[in-house]
């Protein structure tokens, strides 16, 4: 198809929960449009896709159902590491309108690695069979950022999705993600330690993030910036056209 | 560990203790490493509502409810879950 | 930036983390994951309501006959059955009209070379060789193929394979292996090749070898026309589709145990090791949407099958009759090697002509019968493609075959070396040679040794 040689104006990374129809969406933008590639060192399977809205070619990269970025698994390494270093124009977590509690504790560590964030919440028709009913308009305010119900097994939502999306990456719509406040003595060593690493990292990631997995000793964080550091870190395929 | 009997009151009882059926709240969890932060991602954390649902007709493993999913936990892990149980 | 003061940075500011000296890294974890849970809790309090419950809690329903004590293992084997009988019954109409369709195209093919004074071996070798083979591929291959993976991507659609991996957990458990094999096992239905690929799922290596070297065991899509014709044979005259279901589903069963037997010795040997957790999250189930599955599998299979008929099939079709018609001293190249394949193939309880068909079928398991057949009609004989007296009269009265063959056949089929396409998948999933030729003689020397020890009882117990 055309699409695969032409240049790609924004990268969107497609994240959220195992069973929550995050491949449905993911089929339903790309279409055929898509390849899979596999995440270079690990055995994990990275798809991606693309699309067109409004001219504009949108890369959509499908990153392994996690149940958390806390990196317990190589599938959530992967997927943590390509939010964080593979700098998405903007992310979509899919959450599942039946089980919105357990779900959004993705949504709430996504929004520590980035601010540019879209929820979908998916299977909305599964949730109106079991009578759950969602203020989505409430739900983003609370969580401030773009959120769109969807069940996207029959297609419903995803203009909406993709015009959102668009809106997020290009900057139209400006997002400010509610921020978890933990225990004082975190928030207190959390400050301490901001500013240095902003001198270290620069603007480059979220200090808060990295400040609270340098304070938990995650060992795969701490390799995965002294890679970046050392510019050692492997060729991204998202990054590619 | 079988205190299924005990005269009823508020006692703390492993996970895989918890009859099908019934609902309780999660003291703390006992289990170590990878399997405990993968039990909390989930959302088994202490104060956390969980229902035993069914047991698997092998025997094992047990299907819980945790807000809102359906997880099945096999007993080595659901002994290491202590709850809450209001005994009826 | 220099590399020097960079990586002087990252240690100063480790140091920094030493110094501040929160509590242990795993209770921080703990408190972080407890205040985000909590935060999930406060908005979905505020955002979501439940306006009572539905009428039929469908999940619930379905689980407790699916997975109960009393229904849970017979409604998975009745579950299996259903499938295998829709397959059977449903590839029936379809493989016959295929047949006399693809007859008569044969007839047609043979006068326009006549018409063409055509040399006779041009007719031999694109009729009689390359055409038969695709004929009987089409045919008899095709249409059960394009039938059951539908149906099992029903039963995928509809959150069923869960359950599965929830019913037989225990199992797996006790052989060793990784709770997920249950789901990969059940890939390995569709295709052994993509179930090789679905042991990605399986964190540690070693377990997902376990899985890769075993998922041979359950019949490929490919596998089963075989199976099912061999059933039928074995049952003809007696009952029709059911009887040779069961057969099936019986094999089947075997071919379960034989994972888990093989599973569990390969973690007490050659795989050694400690057992890694995972999570079963069993998801509600969903209406599968049937039609638009039958529409975009069947068009799939049907593509991906006769792709690999005119790659694999064709060719074989040509190797078997040049094989059959090029003469070395007083016959033909075909009847030598199965002359020397012979006395190995009676031990197992088979003969020369069935080794060699297992052999040349390496690349693609649903040539092996057709292979077989034209090995065994190669000096000419033309018979009626797809009828089971047809065969019966090939295979019974013209080459000996007993109750005793069709059995052996089914166990080697079951249980021999995985197909050329996923012993390559295999090599690239795994990277080791080692394991790739291992994944070859583990199931090529358990099927002998089954082969072997069948036969010779048989023989003894004076029941052949």
């Amino acid at each position: 198809m055309a699409l695969t040689n032409q240049p790609v104006d924004y990268v969107i990374a497609l994240a959220g929960n195992p069973n929550t129809g995050k491949s449905t969406v993911f089929n339903a933008l790309t279409g055929l449009n898509q390849h899979t590639g596999n995440w270079p060192g690990k055995t994990v399977h990275l798809a991606g896709g693309k699309y067109t809205y409004k001219g504009l070619i949108f890369k959509l990269i499908d990153l392994p159902g996690t149940y958390s970025l806390m990196a317990n698994s190589a599938d959530e390494q992967v997927a943590r590491d390509y939010l964080c270093f593979g700098k998405p124009d903007t992310t979509v977590v899919v959450v599942d309108a039946t089980c919105l509690e357990r779900n959004l504790n993705l949504v709430l560590q996504v929004f520590e690695i980035t601010s540019k964030v879209v929820v979908c919440v998916n299977l909305v028709d599964e949730a109106k069979r079991k009578k759950i009913h969602i203020d989505f308009r409430s739900l983003a305010g609370k969580l401030g950022v773009p959120v769109v119900p969807t069940a996207a097994r029959r297609g419903y939502g995803l203009d909406t999705l993709v015009e959102t999306i668009s809106g997020v990456a290009s900057g139209r719509i400006i997002t400010s993600p509610c921020m978890v406040k933990y225990e004082e003595e975190i928030e207190e060593a959390v400050r301490k330690l901001e500013p240095d690493i902003k001198k270290l990292v620069g603007d480059v990631f979220n200090t808060r993030w990295l400040a609270i997995r340098l304070l938990e000793k995650d060992k795969t964080a701490i390799e995965a910036l002294e890679q970046w550091l050392n510019k050692k870190f492997a060729f991204l395929p998202g990054l590619e056209a | 560990m079988n205190n299924k009997n005990d005269c009823p009151a508020d006692r703390v009882i492993t996970l895989y203790d918890l009859p099908v059926g019934n609902t309780a709240i999660v003291d703390s969890i006992q289990a170590e490493g990878m399997t405990r932060r993968r039990m909390m991602d989930l959302g088994l954390v202490p104060g956390t509502r969980v229902e035993t649902l069914r047991i698997s007709p092998a025997g094992d493993p047990k299907a819980y409810r945790i807000r809102g999913a359906v997880i099945a936990f096999r007993k080595e892990e659901a002994l290491k879950v202590l709850i809450d149980f209001k005994g009826e | 930036m220099i590399q020097g003061s960079v990586c002087t940075g990252l240690n100063d500011l480790l140091k920094e983390v030493e110094q501040l000296n929160l509590k242990g890294s795993l209770d921080l974890n703990d408190t972080i994951i407890s205040s985000i849970y909590k935060k999930t809790e406060i908005i979905t309090a505020e955002v979501v309501t439940s306006y009572g419950k539905p009428k039929i809690d469908w999940d619930k329903k379905l689980d407790d006959i699916l997975t109960s004590k009393i229904f849970g293992f017979p409604s998975m084997i009745l579950l299996l059955t259903a499938v295998f009988w829709i397959t059977l019954a449903g590839a029936n109409y379809p493989s016959e009209l295929l047949a006399t369709a693809l007859f008569e195209g044969q007839e047609r093919l043979t006068d326009l070379f006549k018409w063409f004074h055509a040399p006779v071996w041009v007719n031999g070798l694109f009729v009689e060789g390359i055409y038969r083979c695709l004929a009987w591929v089409v045919s008899v291959m095709l249409p059960p193929m394009a039938i059951f993976f539908p149906c099992f991507t029903v039963l995928e659609d509809m959150g069923y394979l869960p359950r599965v991996a929830f019913n037989l957990d225990n199992l797996f458990k006790k052989a060793g292996t990784h709770g997920k094999q249950s789901l990969t096992m059940s890939m390995g239905f569709g295709c052994n090749a993509a179930g090789v690929i679905s042991c990605r799922i399986i964190e540690s290596p070693r377990e997902r070898l376990i899985a890769m070297l075993t998922n041979n065991f359950v019949p490929c899509n490919g596998r089963f026309p075989t199976l099912i014709v061999l059933s039928s044979l074995l049952v003809a005259g007696i009952a029709t589709f059911f009887g040779a279901t069961l057969i099936v589903v019986g094999i089947v069963l075997f071919g379960i145990a034989m994972t888990l037997t093989v599973s569990w010795v390969l973690s007490k040997t050659l795989l050694k090791g400690i057992p890694s957790s995972f999570t079963l999250e069993l998801p509600p189930y969903r209406k599968p949407q049937v039609g638009r599955i039958f529409t975009r599998s069947i068009f799939d299979r049907t593509l991906f099958v006769l792709r690999r008929a005119i790659f694999v099939a064709a060719p074989a079709g040509a190797i078997i009759w040049l094989l059959a018609n090029i003469h070395i001293g007083n016959a033909s190249i075909l009847a030598h090697c199965a002359n020397w394949l012979n006395p190995l193939g009676q031990m197992l309880g088979m003969d020369g002509h069935i080794l060699m068909a297992f052999l040349l079928g390496l690349p693609a398991n649903e040539i092996v019968l057709p292979i077989l057949i034209m090995s065994y009609t190669a000096t000419g004989s033309i018979i009626e493609l797809n009828s089971i007296e047809a065969l019966y009269q090939l295979f019974v009265m013209e080459h000996g075959w007993t109750w005793l063959t069709s059995v052996c056949i089914m166990l080697f089929s079951l249980l021999h070396y995985p197909c050329g396409t996923t012993i390559w998948t295999i090599f690239k999933e795994s990277g080791s040679s080692k394991w790739t030729v291992l994944s070859v003689l583990i199931p090529l020397v358990i099927s002998s040794f089954v082969c072997f020890l069948v036969a010779q009882s048989a023989r003894l117990l004076g029941l052949v």
